[in-house]
């Protein structure tokens, strides 16, 4: 057992943490409020490997391990949360998927420049009627000859307004349910292809999210990702690092909300001392920094069990489940240590708050990973 | 990274885990119900070597680290709490001595420690006026020619009365408000002056003894203060940090022991016409249950690991002692609930987990303390950064 970082892990840290607090911290005010992409700052992201931490070199990523993916998530959602999940939708939803289950021409096209940050990925995966329950999905794909049509609706998809290439599941044999499932690599600018207007969302709103439509929407066959049928399972196997990125998403926005609470308790005088001095605010830094550090250990933990190629649905779940559960009530804690200041956009601590509610939303719900962790300590 | 035991890790937690099984488990609520200490399981844990886990094995002891002693400490303690807690401060006598002792010293008692020929250490801190604030302390001790004369009371003494060896600390010049003052000696059961009091009669972890002692003219010669004079208080502090990870270490216990039973009566018990584990209700307590078991445990070991390391650990050992401990209650609070109507009997054991977890958000530092050794060591460092 050895809970040091190497020093490569460390690196990887403390590049991201300068950059965040650099590129995304002074920005992220106005990204929030303007509702504004941050497109320097995702070119900046991908020109340091970080939009495919873990694809390897020959395939364009930056060829490290899942735990400094996990440490590069909570650095730059510390500093930006919404470009901390167009972060995490790249690695986790899209390029690990294309990496894990793509022919090495599907690597050349879809996964290279997209580990470089050239283009950009989303995962398609919800649909207006179907989230937690994937089995039942509208969207169907027809084959006909050396084509798939796709018809139907994907709904609240991060990346979309932007993406290049959407990885898209759909129905190619409904009286299968999840076992009918399919997966497929879909350009943006094909035909019959279209997006919604961008959702207006509560937080993370420097990234981007609508509904895609597709209307008989034709692809070549080689673009289907896997086997017909093995939708299901690489989506579920996305889903399981997919978590990760989010539990790590939402362990730096508490990391940020617990160190502005820490600097303003410090700040702030109260009946003639610092309200550091009050053991009511003592006692909540306290329980805040427990409570992140024992997110960061569960985190980091199914992250290593990724690397070590061991299954890891139960810890990834534990990781989101309690990450983002934490994220919530640390962030209003630090509303709370900023009193009426809290409240008021002149401070981040309400941003940190509304960026915190999604974590426990996408990606599998709270509801979801307790599932996913009551089943297997039943089955323990 | 890496969260993997090593072989000696694991051979311990297996050694541990098939004792507390086979052993412990089964004598756990006769135990508990009759007071009972369990001197024959102390004497099986000392053959073990599970009595001076992280002592040099010159002196008896296993060597086997702080992270084998937290795991094997977790593994007692999802048996018996009341062992566990026997168990976990022969340890920390064991340590104290093997940092602190002269070379006479540790010849002397650390392999009767580890092999559990005197049946435990005892650690005579608290006081009836001075329990979390130890600087208030007035147990005195005199300087007489070679010799030092103890005068005063300890009180929540565990293993007070079976204690071959107690490490008594007590006030040799004035409180400088630096703790300073204060001494700590190794007095041996049996010294005239020394004095068995009360027994407690707890809510929990009945099998463990817990004593008043008193001192009254209580005589030892000067080879027998462990450190300097008026570093006590330091011997201590060193101490208690490293208690810590074994109460972090029993409440992960405590909480594992309360998921099992759980997951066990949830698959056997039908209500509705289905086994209540397929009532989400159910499932997701167990899946709280067993998140909460996860960090409790991961908090224990970094902070275990720190200290093999060599590393500061003061921080990380409040924060899984209180993690740990206040996760404690909620399983135990869940588990009874599972188990509805039977859980508030003795008939099934989470009644005594229940009674037996109540006591780790209290002893070797409260919830309050480590709160304030947490707050007090984050604002010095500025912020939480792993």
């Amino acid at each position: 057992m050895d809970i040091q970082l190497t020093e490569e892990q460390r690196q990887v840290r403390d590049l991201c943490r300068e950059f965040a607090d650099r590129e995304l911290r002074p920005n992220a005010r106005r990204w929030d409020r303007d509702h504004e992409f941050p497109a320097a700052a995702v070119k900046q992201l991908g020109e340091m490997g970080l939009m495919g931490v873990a694809v390897p070199a020959e395939w364009g990523g930056a060829g490290m391990d899942n735990v400094s993916y996990a440490l590069a998530m909570e650095e730059i959602s510390r500093g930006c949360a919404g470009t901390g999940v167009i972060m995490s939708v790249s690695n986790s939803l899209y390029c690990d998927p294309v990496l894990k289950y793509g022919t090495d021409a599907q690597r050349k096209e879809f996964l290279e420049p997209f580990a470089r940050g050239e283009k950009l990925g989303c995962f398609a995966l919800t649909e207006p009627m179907s989230g937690s329950d994937a089995a039942e999905m509208r969207t169907v794909a027809v084959r006909r000859g050396d084509e798939y049509v796709l018809d139907g609706t994907k709904n609240f998809i991060t990346n979309g307004p932007q993406a290049d290439v959407a990885l898209v599941f759909a129905m190619t044999d409904k009286a299968k349910r999840h076992k009918g499932i399919s997966a497929f690599l879909v350009p943006t600018d094909a035909r019959g292809f279209s997006r919604g207007k961008p959702d207006e969302k509560v937080g993370i709103r420097a990234s981007g999210s609508c509904s895609l439509f597709f209307e008989g929407c034709a692809i070549p066959a080689r673009y289907r990702l896997g086997e017909e049928g093995d939708g299901f399972k690489i989506a579920m196997g996305t889903l399981d690092g997919g978590r990760i990125g989010i539990a790590g998403q939402a362990l730096g926005i508490a990391v940020a909300a617990f160190e502005e609470a820490v600097a303003y308790a410090k700040e702030r005088k109260a009946f003639g001392q610092p309200i550091t001095q009050f053991q009511a605010i003592q006692f909540m830094l306290a329980d805040m920094a427990t409570e992140i550090d024992a997110a960061r250990l569960l985190v980091l933990r199914a992250a290593a069990a990724k690397d070590r190629g061991v299954r890891h649905s139960a810890e990834s779940a534990m990781a989101k489940l309690f990450a983002s559960e934490m994220s919530e009530r640390v962030t209003s804690k630090a509303i709370q240590i900023h009193g009426g200041y809290g409240y008021v956009k002149e401070f981040d601590v309400e941003r940190h708050w509304r960026d915190s509610r999604i974590t426990e939303i996408y990606e599998g719900t709270s509801e979801i990973q307790r599932l996913v962790i009551s089943a297997s300590v039943l089955k323990g | 990274m890496d969260f993997e035991l090593d072989d000696t890790q694991r051979a311990i937690q297996d050694t541990a885990r098939a004792f507390a099984r086979e052993r412990v488990a089964p004598a756990a609520a006769e135990n508990d119900r009759l007071r009972r200490f369990p001197a024959d399981l102390i004497r099986g844990l000392g053959e073990l070597g599970l009595l001076a886990v992280n002592v040099p094995a010159a002196y008896g002891g296993s060597e086997a680290g702080a992270v084998a002693y937290a795991l094997a400490i977790m593994e007692i303690a999802a048996a018996d709490c009341a062992t566990a807690v026997t168990m976990a401060v022969t340890n920390m006598v064991g340590e104290l001595v093997a940092r602190f002792g002269t070379e006479e010293q540790k010849r002397r008692h650390l392999p009767r420690l580890a092999a559990a020929e005197v049946l435990a250490g005892a650690f005579a801190l608290s006081e009836p006026q001075a329990g979390s604030d130890a600087a208030a302390m007035r147990t005195r001790a005199v300087r007489r020619g070679d010799r030092w004369v103890i005068d005063g009371a300890k009180q929540w003494i565990t293993s007070g009365d079976v204690a071959g060896v107690l490490v008594v600390w007590a006030r040799t010049g004035p409180a400088d408000g630096g703790g300073g003052g204060v001494t700590a000696f190794l007095v041996e059961q049996g010294t005239p002056g020394l004095q068995v009091g009360r027994h407690e009669d707890k809510l929990g972890i009945r099998a463990s003894s817990t004593v008043a002692l008193s001192f009254d003219g209580c005589e030892v010669p000067d080879s027998a203060r462990l450190g300097e004079v008026g570093q006590g208080l330091r011997v201590a502090f060193a101490a208690l940090d490293g208690g810590r990870i074994g109460i972090a270490s029993q409440a992960t216990g405590t909480i594992r022991a309360a998921l099992d039973a759980s997951v066990r009566y949830a698959r056997d018990r039908q209500a509705f016409g289905v086994p209540i584990a397929e009532h989400q209700a159910v499932a997701f307590m167990l899946a709280d249950m067993a998140v909460e078991h996860d960090t409790a445990r991961l908090l224990a070991l970094r902070a275990a690991a720190l200290k093999e390391a060599g590393r500061p650990f003061t921080r990380e050992a409040s924060m899984a002692k209180l993690w740990a401990s206040e996760a404690a209650q909620r399983a135990v609070g869940r588990a009874v609930q599972i188990h509805g109507g039977v859980g508030y009997t003795e008939d099934f054991p989470v009644a005594r987990y229940f009674r037996d977890a109540r006591v780790q958000t209290i002893y070797e530092g409260t919830s309050e303390i480590q709160r304030l050794v947490i707050a007090r060591e984050l604002l010095k460092d500025g912020a939480s950064r792993g």
